[in-house]
């Protein structure tokens, strides 16, 4: 089964990913998606039914912490990679609401 | 004939949870706060962290849970929601799609038509976003995140409302469970609850849903009202046109009175949901969940018809008293400790909710202890103080929580009891004042009291008016 | 004897007998460091004043009897994924060129608390993403043993570094084998643990339920004072595990009479080298020799771990990758007014290649659609992979195979198919999705003089049975 992945997927992928591809680096983009996705059409020769989705791979539960504070001010810690910072809080461009 | 338009709308409400920290770290939670003061790696996304979930947070989704009939989802999970916005951190905010905590609840609300069932789909927990603030002089935002992890939960109901008064009455209903609880303290106007409406309309009688839009930025009972006015309008209006309901969110503005479309090319709005790796499943053990249900306070209509039954004030007061928790609580220990039920809703119904709309401050925010108000009815009681004295003394408590008895004491504001003393002051004033005298004894009752009040004066206040009404009566007779 | 020659343990004991100063070990990996670097390019970070100063910090204490383990006063290196507070860590990667964290990485301070004095941070894969550290923002680094050749990836200028004497010992990331296939390709000894034993707090996830970090190291001996010294209980990490049996230098005892060794017969098919075969069977009959039960078997689902594997892993690390945006810490793009254009021009101009490949693949099997075809049916065959593995053994005690179908490939060769590159995973990814602990050992060279390594896999919580499997290999093998 061949996954023929278009300009459209690319473009969709690039906006959840926030990437922009060059047409060149798009190009290449579609194709290695298209194998990656061939390879992974394997799986579907598996039969799972019946098979619970293992998202964590030992049974741990319920690890908890008590309502503590344990943290104070690391203000100065936390803007110390900031590439742009005013009045203590991080700058970004202009949100639109 | 025109036609009849029914509007159907549910409400997706977040609230933040009353924990001293943070969901997933242990920076406070507190208001306030110069920017990123209470922020740590965790909560600020930085490279290499990792979440340990707050159990606090646990305990009260599951309270509220059983507070609204829900069934619990004994093993639940937290999925990453992921899209990329300024005020959230990693990108990814921490929530639960696949295995919330709580599904099937609901709540029942008054309407003209009788009681109604407000269906809850579901409720789960999930952590809040940083703040943006838009700075004034640069083109440029900025991002604080001490509000980044503070822990929500996100109430989603049922389209089962069918206008704003039920909405409302919703909202109300769903306030005063989770204060009851101490989940929350539910503020709209403080942002400790947000409501989102989802709103559609469609032909009366029609079975099928139409089209429905998402409402935000509601800060108020009567932004809501409306919001949901003007929504159902627009899209009435939209249908009788031909023109079809876009399903978008919409930024409601309040002061304009209309609402605009949010919509963004860049927002695929595809979240791609998946399983945290990060984080350990939730095993709510029957025990655990018997041991929250045994720890459930008592709501507040069942707490209303335990007064109506012990208590002897009238049904008025009852409600005035339940409304908060916090007031009910004062009310039940300040009786525990000997004080007559009558007494002291009488003090909680004039004087309490006197000061409280002067000072514009909420009920849960009434300082003074059951301990201290006792004291001062005991001391009215006994007449050691009259009621214009007490009335000082209370406002004193409200402030600031004082002891009366040792503020009586200090200021020496004890009523004079003594006859001879009181007797001695009467005649001082009866003798200055021949003119009230003659009134008086020419039938103006109301110049007796002019009299008291000038014996009252001269006593500085510390005599009790009723006596000295008696004693004056006497001597000019 | 040469100081580099020592291994950690035996230069701790020289240093706690006061032979040895810490400053001169630190001083001869320096040296080192200057005949070699500039081929090799282990290191993207060199801390040699910092790393002074810690010398003589940590010279006082052994000095006063206060510090007493075995890696007291070891020069070790530390891969650039590990959070290290005050010296720049970037992932080899342009997006993180910048960045200094605030804190350290749990591993990192336990290893700190044990006495080990860091040298610098090592050359990677950019983000733990590829097979050969040639994704690197800073070039790629050579193979000690052929610097023609890749020294594997992704911890590659860990293991580098350590058979390059550039330090006593490190710590490597291992994802889907990038701690044993760099100690194969470079001929030393690298041990991935049973997920959740050391903490990933400050590890820069790439695949959170694969990733561990783990030690790479001149010997068995010293593999298992490292893995003590990191392992620990964290409450700041959700996956970190409790564990009882901890005491891993007391499974270096030379004994694997009756241990029950399964060969899995899937391993050994097509695309093996005919060298690596030998030298792995070669291996086998060592330990048979000692009393060891050596059996063929039938593992299967051997196929479908690699999708199973970049479809899990390209997913969390999609997802991972996300905070990097150029708004609290690393690149930003410059000149970029709005916001969505300068989160795609920031993570365009600060990701490489293959991470972009991964970070779209990874999206898009979480997308909309295409989520249980693709990852939730991944997540279903992780389940059947692990249960394979726990029949497996129910009967064995430990599994042997190869680390890689070949020897290091020459520099270049590997990047032009990806799929290809992606198939020399093979015998290392189950591991990661099972989560059990599996060690490479150094087991003979090929006919060019590259290494070959001898994969031990253990089930969960057994590193000990491992450690002691692979003491018994390395004290029997020929040449000992």
């Amino acid at each position: 089964m061949a996954n023929i992945i278009d300009d459209a997927t690319i473009e969709y992928v690039g906006i959840l990913a926030k990437l922009e591809l060059s047409d060149e680096e798009k190009e290449q983009a579609k194709k290695d998606m298209g194998s990656m996705l061939d390879y992974i059409d394997k799986l579907s020769e598996l039969d799972t039914t019946g098979v619970e989705p293992m998202s964590h791979v030992f049974p741990v539960q319920n690890v908890f912490r008590e309502d503590i504070v344990t943290n104070g001010d690391d203000s100065e810690n936390m803007l110390a990679n900031a590439p742009g910072s005013k009045d203590g809080m991080f700058k970004v461009p202009r949100t639109v609401e | 004939m025109a036609k009849q338009y029914e509007t159907v709308i549910g409400l997706e409400v977040h609230v933040e949870l009353a924990t001293k920290t943070k969901i997933f770290c242990g920076c406070s939670t507190e208001f306030g706060g110069a920017p990123n003061t209470h922020t740590c790696p965790v909560c600020t996304g930085m490279p290499g962290s990792l979440p340990v979930l707050n159990k606090q947070v646990v305990e009260y989704a599951l309270a509220v849970g059983l507070a609204t009939n829900c069934t619990i989802t004994q093993y639940c999970k937290f999925d990453r929601k992921n899209y990329f916005y300024p005020d959230n951190p990693q990108n990814y905010q921490i929530s639960q799609l696949y295995l919330p905590i709580c599904r099937n609840g609901y709540v029942e609300i008054d309407t003209p038509l009788g009681s109604k069932k407000v269906g809850i789909h579901e409720i789960h927990m999930e952590e809040d976003a940083g703040k943006l603030i838009h700075d004034e002089w640069e083109d440029c935002s900025l991002v604080d995140f001490n509000r980044s992890g503070v822990p929500l939960i996100e109430i989603v109901s049922e389209p089962d409302m069918r206008s704003a008064d039920e909405v409302i009455a919703y909202l109300d209903k769903l306030r005063m469970i989770i204060q009851y609880l101490g989940a929350s303290d539910c503020k709209l106007q403080e942002g400790s609850m947000r409501a989102d409406v989802n709103l559609s309309v469609r032909e009366v009688g029609s079975e099928k849903f139409g089209t429905r839009t998402e409402m935000k930025n509601l800060n108020s009972f009567r932004a809501i009202a409306r919001a949901i006015e003007g929504e159902r309008n627009r899209q009435i209006e939209l249908l009788e046109e031909g023109k079809p309901v876009i399903q978008e969110t919409r930024r409601w503005d309040d002061n304009k009175e209309y609402s605009y479309a949010m919509r963004s090319k860049e927002d695929a709005q595809d979240y791609r949901y998946f399983p945290d790796p990060d984080l350990a499943p939730v095993y709510i053990s029957d025990e655990w969940l018997e041991s929250v249900r045994r720890r459930q306070p008592e709501l507040r209509t069942e707490k209303m018809k335990r007064y109506k039954e012990e208590f002897d004030i009238p049904d008025y007061d009852i409600e005035i008293i339940t409304g908060t928790k916090h007031m009910a609580d004062i009310f039940e220990a300040t009786v525990a400790l000997g004080s007559q039920p009558k007494k002291v809703s009488n003090w909680l119904m004039v004087e309490t909710l006197r000061l409280l709309k002067e000072k514009e401050m909420e009920p849960e925010d009434i300082r003074f202890s059951p301990e201290n108000l006792a004291k001062l009815i005991e001391l009215t009681e006994q007449k050691v103080i009259n009621s214009t004295v007490a009335k000082e003394v209370f406002e004193e408590m409200f402030d600031k929580d004082i002891d009366p008895q040792e503020y009586v004491e200090e200021k020496g504001l004890k009523t004079v009891n003594d006859e001879g003393a009181l007797k001695k002051t009467i005649e001082e004033v009866i003798a200055v004042n021949p003119q009230s005298v003659e009134d008086y004894k020419n039938g103006k009752e109301k110049a007796i009291g002019f009299l008291v009040g000038q014996t009252m004066k001269a006593m500085k206040g510390k005599a009790d008016p009723a006596s000295v009404n008696k004693l004056l009566k006497e001597l000019l007779s | 004897m040469n100081i580099l020659d020592y291994t950690a343990v035996e230069l701790s004991g020289k240093i706690k007998q006061g032979e040895i100063k810490v400053a001169e070990a630190v001083e001869a990996v320096f040296e080192q460091i200057d005949r070699t670097e500039e081929t090799l390019n282990c290191y993207v970070t060199l801390e040699k004043e910092k790393a002074l100063r810690q010398a003589a910090v940590i010279q006082g204490k052994i000095d006063r009897g206060e510090l007493t383990g075995p890696l007291a006063g070891v020069p070790f290196a530390i891969k650039d994924n590990m959070c290290t507070e005050g010296t720049l860590t970037t992932c080899s990667s342009k997006i993180l060129s910048n960045f200094v964290p605030t804190f350290s990485a749990e591993a990192v301070l336990n290893l700190e608390k044990a006495g080990a004095v860091i040298i610098g941070k090592t050359n990677m894969d950019e983000f733990a993403m590829g097979s050969t550290t040639e994704t690197s923002y800073y070039g790629v680094t050579r193979n000690p043993k052929n610097p023609e050749h890749v020294p594997g990836g992704s911890s590659g200028g860990s293991a580098a570094a350590v058979a390059a004497k550039e330090c006593f010992a490190a710590l490597g990331s291992d994802t889907g084998g990038s701690i044993r296939q760099p100690a194969s390709y470079c001929g030393v000894v690298g041990l991935k643990p049973t997920y959740g034993t050391v903490s990933r707090y400050g590890l820069i996830a790439y695949g959170s339920s694969l990733d561990q970090i783990g030690p790479l190291t001149k010997d068995v001996t010293d593999c298992a004072a490292v893995l003590e010294a990191i392992t620990s209980l964290d409450v700041k990490d959700s996956t970190s595990m409790e564990r009882e049996d901890t005491d891993f230098t007391a499974a270096l005892v030379k004994d694997v009479k009756g241990l029950r060794i399964g060969i899995p017969r899937d391993y050994f098919g097509e695309g093996l080298d005919p060298e690596v075969k030998a030298a792995v069977l070669k291996a086998a009959e060592v330990l048979k020799a000692q009393g060891a039960i050596v059996e063929e078997f039938d593992l299967s689902l051997v196929e479908y771990a690699i999708p199973t594997y970049y479809t899990i892993a390209a997913a969390e690390a999609s997802s991972n990758l996300e905070r990097f945006d150029g708004v609290k810490y690393g690149y930003r793009a410059e000149g970029v007014e709005d916001l969505h254009p300068m989160y795609k021009r920031t993570r365009s101009e600060g990701f490489g290649a293959e991470v972009k490949r991964r970070i779209m693949l990874g999206s898009f099997v979480l997308s909309s659609g295409y989520y249980d075809a693709y990852y939730l049916k991944a997540l279903k065959v992780k389940a059947l992979i692990k249960k394979a593995f726990d029949d497996a053994f129910a009967k064995y005690d430990v599994i042997l195979g190869p680390v890689a179908p070949t020897t290091a490939p020459k520099l270049g060769e590997s990047l032009l198919d990806p799929i290809k590159m992606y198939l020399g995973d093979i015998y290392t990814i189950s591991i990661n999705l099972a989560g059990l602990p599996g060690i490479s050992v150094p087991c003979g060279e090929d006919k060019n003089g590259l290494p070959i390594g001898l994969q031990l896999i253990g089930d969960s919580f057994q590193e000990k049975k491992l450690l002691r499997a692979a003491y018994t290999y390395e004290q029997c093998k020929e040449g000992n």
